[in-house]
């Protein structure tokens, strides 16, 4: 694939290696009367692969639901390149370079490989642009490309995951937010995916946040990780560090 | 063998005006999720129209078209105006509100118009073409399968090639994922409920000149039966709608012809109850995912 897909998009200044992309302050967010995240803040640098992990209900997915819209937050500043991504409605975020790979991949089973891959496009109309990405994606994952008029329920749990972040390159995201990509497949296709997003940050300057229960997985390809407990941040330190203190890891995520 | 093929031919230009009104109905089940009792009543609305302007121009035409863009902006109406304020409540309210919006159409016109039935003019024979020495179908049977055939290879086109199509289809499969990608979702229902409402107007002046006439009540039976065809096809299948309307066109034709006329209801619930029994979703709706 060329740079094509994840390069910023024209009239967007990229963002210097180690400057926060992603400015997340004070953000309480939750569902109902029932606040889940209490007071978050978090720092994605640019071009850094930043991993959230903890156990089943830290607020994981509903930290990123809270970024990309589908959760109102009660309080907070959300800053994307400076601006404030908050006041920009859910379906314009993708615009503002804001890529939601939501849990369960989120592919569209009832359209094909192209159509569900030219939807992550069509914000910005279609066209020789859109055909373009669209193509670079297939040369980046070529078991794509030998199924491209494929409905999405046809094809395997590796595969899904591909076509969801391939569809999130399409719309030439500065941000890409992925949840819990290891989520019902084999440890080797975890395995395969993981490198692909480490490969997506080094060799395109792609920033990603990842949120995984797959603890070991998320903070072998991440440089930052960040504990979250019962909705909190507990601890942000580089990834290698996470991974090897015994006393953070007994205390919130279980191994 | 002719008496056979005169039934057929006619199920056929009858059935195809009921999978027109069957895709309306699934049209608004694929975008919102919603059955549009209203469906009825709307298209008979939309037919008033049509009489009304083809009566003061005397040109058909002009009243057909007038009929599908009263059909847009009612359909624009009743989803802005109505439906969006109950579809997030329990599906039961849009039932509800659905059979309120029928009785307060209805009502509307009888007030304004009688509740008479009144002949409309068509702009072809109805007396069939003979050959063979055969009985067949009329010029008017001819235009009705034509236009339903030409309105059906538009909105395929519309939604596998188009932008928009793409859009809302994928608005209706998975609304969050795809506001996530930038799909105005809210603006995608209502074009669906525009669309369909212009569909079932269109499908209202094919039919009602071929029954007893116009009145408040003359899609009443039609939406039965558009509704078993549905039902039959699957409620989420335009290819079912297709293929369900030609089949309960044809069952009501031969069941009609042979049997007698009080018969072809019974033997549509029969279908329809077969069908509910074997493939509860519907013969076209079932999709088979692999698992990961």
């Amino acid at each position: 694939m060329s740079a094509g897909v994840v390069a910023p998009r024209a009239g967007t200044p990229p963002e210097a290696a180690g400057e926060p992309l992603l400015d997340v302050a004070g953000l309480t967010a939750g569902y109902g009367g029932t606040p889940v995240l209490h007071d978050v803040a978090l720092r994605v640098p640019a071009g850094d692969v930043v991993a959230v992990v903890g156990a089943n209900g830290a607020g994981k997915t509903t930290l990123l639901r809270a970024l990309s819209g589908l959760v109102r937050p009660r309080a907070g500043t959300v800053r994307l390149g400076g601006a404030d991504l908050l006041a920009v409605p859910v379906e314009h975020r993708v615009r503002a370079g804001l890529a939601h790979v939501p849990e369960g991949h989120g592919v569209i089973a009832e359209l094909t490989v192209d159509e569900n891959l030219r939807l992550g496009g069509l914000w910005r109309g279609g066209g020789r642009d859109l055909r373009d990405a669209v193509d670079e994606v297939y040369a980046l994952f070529e078991p794509l490309a030998r199924r491209v008029a494929s409905p999405g329920h046809q094809l395997s749990g590796g595969e899904r995951q591909m076509l969801a972040v391939g569809r999130a390159l399409v719309s030439r995201p500065r941000l890409l937010l992925l949840d819990e990509p290891s989520l019902g497949l084999a440890p080797r296709v975890v395995a395969d995916i993981m490198a692909m997003l480490r490969r997506l940050c080094d060799d395109h300057g792609l920033t990603i946040l990842l949120v995984e229960q797959n603890v070991r997985s998320a903070l072998s390809v991440a440089d930052v990780g960040v504990v979250l407990h019962l909705g909190q941040v507990v601890a942000t330190r580089p990834a290698r560090s996470l991974l090897h203190d015994d006393a953070l890891r007994h205390a919130y995520l279980g191994f | 063998m002719d008496h056979f093929l005169h039934l057929l031919s006619s199920g056929l230009a009858r059935g195809a005006v009921f999978a027109v009104f069957a895709l309306a109905l699934v049209l608004i089940w694929r975008a919102a999720r919603i059955v549009n009792f209203a469906q009825g009543a709307m298209a008979a609305a939309t037919t008033y129209v049509a009489f009304a302007v083809t009566a003061a121009t005397g040109n058909y035409w002009l009243g057909l078209a007038a009929a599908v863009l009263a059909g847009a902006l009612l359909g624009l109406v009743v989803e802005r105006g109505v439906m969006r304020h109950v579809a997030r409540q329990s599906p039961l309210n849009s039932v509800i509100v659905a059979l309120g919006v029928v009785m307060v159409l209805q009502a509307v016109l009888g007030i304004a118009f009688g509740n008479d039935y009144t002949p409309m003019r068509v702009p072809f024979s109805m007396e069939p073409l003979w050959v063979g020495g055969v009985p067949l179908l009329s010029p008017y049977d001819l235009y009705v399968i034509g236009a339903v055939a030409m309105l059906l290879l538009a909105l395929g086109l519309l939604f596998t090639r188009t932008a928009v199509g793409l859009r809302m289809r994928a608005a209706a499969f998975a609304p969050e994922t795809s506001r996530l990608l930038g799909v105005p979702v809210s603006r995608m229902l209502t074009l669906g409920w525009t669309l369909s409402a212009a569909v079932g107007a269109f499908a209202a002046v094919l039919v009602i000149p071929t029954e007893l006439g116009l009145n408040p009540h003359a899609t009443d039976t039609l939406f039965v039966y558009a509704f078993t065809v549905a039902i039959v096809g699957g409620l989420d299948s335009p290819v079912g709608a297709a293929v369900g309307g030609l089949v309960v066109g044809v069952l009501l034709s031969l069941v009609t012809g042979y049997l007698g006329s009080t018969l072809a209801p019974i033997a549509v619930l029969v279908l329809l109850v077969v069908v509910l029994l074997v493939r509860p979703a519907g013969i076209f709706s079932a999709r088979q995912v692999r698992q990961a």
